[in-house]
């Protein structure tokens, strides 16, 4: 069936159009968003096993001839990448059960929890460069409405300065969509492809470049531009935050490592060392924020910061381990921080607040909570067996293979900052003095543990079983590395 | 004609960024609304502004004397886009008046439990 690669877009939109029907119903809805989500994932895993077995699958929409209708594209990077991001939003929904509360409930939750999935989805499948712009405004549209729900005082602060930057960095999207159209006349990503070598004048297609690095820049929180995400995401509750941390920045690398792979290869010395430097600066930037903070959200929230410096450092040395260490720690990363933000969420439930200094000694009341976070906080350092592990391994030899080895000597040395950040909620939550927790119902803590020890244990096996992922992973990067691959499978239709 | 829609393009980009920068909160909405009148200007000239006859099928006039309605849908659905947004973000200014009561940016700093 040629449309199973529109599947993870359509199930998520008609289940949200039906979800808006009986807002009142929490029952229906837990049960309709619940029964959404599975089946996206199912449709999702039938299209990577598709992709894996046909190669990469094609729909230009309308059965307009490729570079004049809207095609959508899914090669392995981007069908993993759907894959994933259909998992964490089923762990997501099941998380919101006992913790987001009715009131918001009652208000259009679920809708928009899907909507952003099919905005996420679609920006992981499309090949057309101004359809890129549209699911982004979706999924972004879905993110104004969830960061403000409940219209609490300090999400409608934080909102404000999030719904600011991003009409900003949108408007920046058009703009730069015009310069690229002005000069190649062609959106199609493929055709983008075919042109761009064959334009001589490389100067003005270095400047678009670099502009669009500012566009997805804003997105994926890289160097200057990530000053709006660590407060904007403080302020919504454990389960957005912990769908925002997965999705909303890896769209934006997403994006660049499309664009960066795929057609602005025209002056690789100058943009793609710009792309190393701001990533290790990104990386040096979080891991301040990181060792700075007394609260156990912006610990996790500045480490998001981190792990965008490490999978864009790995792209921009444009060789094989470099891009396939990229994709397994953007797979890695993507399920690593909604396991650690549901389990950092129920900590805080426990203490009633997220400040690390009035909480202690968990671990003798709640001790599966504790090995659950500890196996976590390990494998976001990239302890051997776990899954960050082989991802940042291949980054590393990457950076030692290409031009910038003094990168992955940073990405060694950060790798410890990111484990003290990590163990440090551990050491204050979980060791120490005990301290007066609120009561929680054993029901309502066991329905926050188990989604969090399922995602936690998929993480465990991504890692060991690394080498099961690996045939994957090493597609995805073939056709990241050889574009013209890519540029076959879209004009073959 | 390029050049003269470059120049304005390139006041409507100075004139929003400064409101932008303002402190007052209204000012910065009405600074967006300038931007998006930029970008949506800058499509429709990046897009060429040869073509006397609007984009729709007629008798008698010849390919090359249509303008090109590509830049037209894509501004479409960039206004459409940006209208939403810009409604939105008007009512959660109007909510975040009533509940912080000030429109000041300077006010609106910091967390609750800020370190």
């Amino acid at each position: 069936m040629s449309n199973l690669l529109l599947f993870p877009i359509m199930i998520p939109l008609i289940f949200a159009t039906i979800l808006m029907l009986f807002p009142k119903k929490i029952k229906m809805q837990r049960l309709i968003a619940l029964i959404g989500a599975a089946a996206t994932l199912l449709a999702a895993a039938f299209l990577l096993a598709k992709v894996y077995g046909d190669g990469i699958q094609v729909v230009t929409l309308g059965s307009w001839p490729a570079p004049f209708g809207i095609s959508m594209v899914s090669d392995l990077f981007s069908a993993l990448l759907v894959a994933t991001s259909s998992l964490i939003v089923l762990f997501v929904v099941l998380y919101s059960f006992p913790t987001i509360g009715i009131r918001r409930e009652q208000s259009f939750y679920y809708s928009a929890v899907l909507f952003l999935m099919a905005g996420v989805n679609g920006a992981f499948t499309t090949g057309d460069i101004f359809n890129l712009f549209v699911f982004v405004e979706v999924l972004l549209m879905a993110s104004y409405a969830l960061i403000v729900h409940g219209g609490e005082k300090q999400q409608l602060r934080e909102s404000i300065k999030y719904l600011l930057v991003n009409i900003i960095s949108s408007a920046l999207f058009v703009v730069a969509v015009a310069f690229l159209y002005s000069v190649t006349g062609t959106l199609n990503m493929a055709d983008l492809a075919v042109k761009i070598p064959q334009i001589e004048n490389t100067g003005i297609l270095t400047v678009i470049a670099v502009l669009f690095l500012v566009v997805f820049g804003f997105k994926a929180a890289i160097f200057p531009l990530y000053f709006w995400l660590p407060a904007s995401y403080h302020a919504p509750p454990m389960p957005v935050l912990a769908l925002f941390g997965a999705l909303l920045t890896k769209v934006g690398v997403y994006a660049i490592m499309r664009t960066y792979t795929l057609f602005f290869t025209m002056n690789t010395g100058f943009t793609h060392e710009l792309l190393a430097i701001i990533a290790i600066l990104t990386i040096l930037a979080g891991c301040v924020g990181a060792l700075a903070y007394f609260d156990v959200k912006k610990i996790i929230i500045y480490n998001i910061i981190i792990a965008v410096g490490v999978i864009l450092f790995g792209v921009s040395q444009m060789n094989e381990a470099g891009v396939q260490g990229a994709i397994l720690y953007l797979v890695h990363d993507m399920m690593i921080k909604a396991a650690l933000f549901f389990l950092v969420g129920i900590v805080a439930v426990i203490f009633g607040t997220s400040n690390l200094r009035q909480m202690g000694g968990l671990i003798k009341t709640y001790p599966v909570l504790g090995w659950t976070y500890l196996i976590a906080a390990f494998g976001l350092a990239g302890i051997p067996p776990l899954s960050g592990f082989p991802g940042k391994l291949l980054i590393v030899q990457g950076g030692f293979e290409g031009p910038q080895f003094w990168g992955s000597i940073v990405i060694l040395a950060t790798s410890l900052i990111v484990l003290l950040s990590a163990m440090r909620i551990f050491i204050y939550a979980f060791w120490g003095e005990p301290v007066e927790t609120k009561p929680l119902k054993k029901s309502a803590y066991q329905a926050m543990l188990i989604p969090s020890m399922i995602l936690v244990a998929i993480t465990v096996f991504f890692g060991v079983g690394a080498e099961l992922f690996m045939p994957f992973v090493s597609g995805a990067a073939e056709v990241l590395l050889n574009p013209s691959l890519y540029i076959e499978a879209v004009f073959k239709e | 004609m390029e050049i003269i829609m470059s120049v304005v393009i390139g006041f409507l980009f100075m004139a929003a960024v400064y409101l932008i920068l303002s402190k007052s909160l209204i000012r910065i909405i009405i600074g967006t609304g300038l931007l998006s009148h930029g970008a949506h200007l800058l499509l429709l000239t990046m897009g060429g502004l040869g073509g006397e006859s609007p984009p729709v099928v007629a008798e008698g006039v010849s390919v090359s004397d249509y303008a090109d309605p590509l830049p037209q849908a894509l501004i479409l659905t960039a206004i459409v886009i940006s209208f939403a947004v810009t409604s939105f973000f008007l009512v959660v200014a109007y909510r975040a008046y009533q509940e912080l009561g000030t429109d000041n940016m300077e006010l609106m700093k910091g967390t609750e439990d800020h370190e």
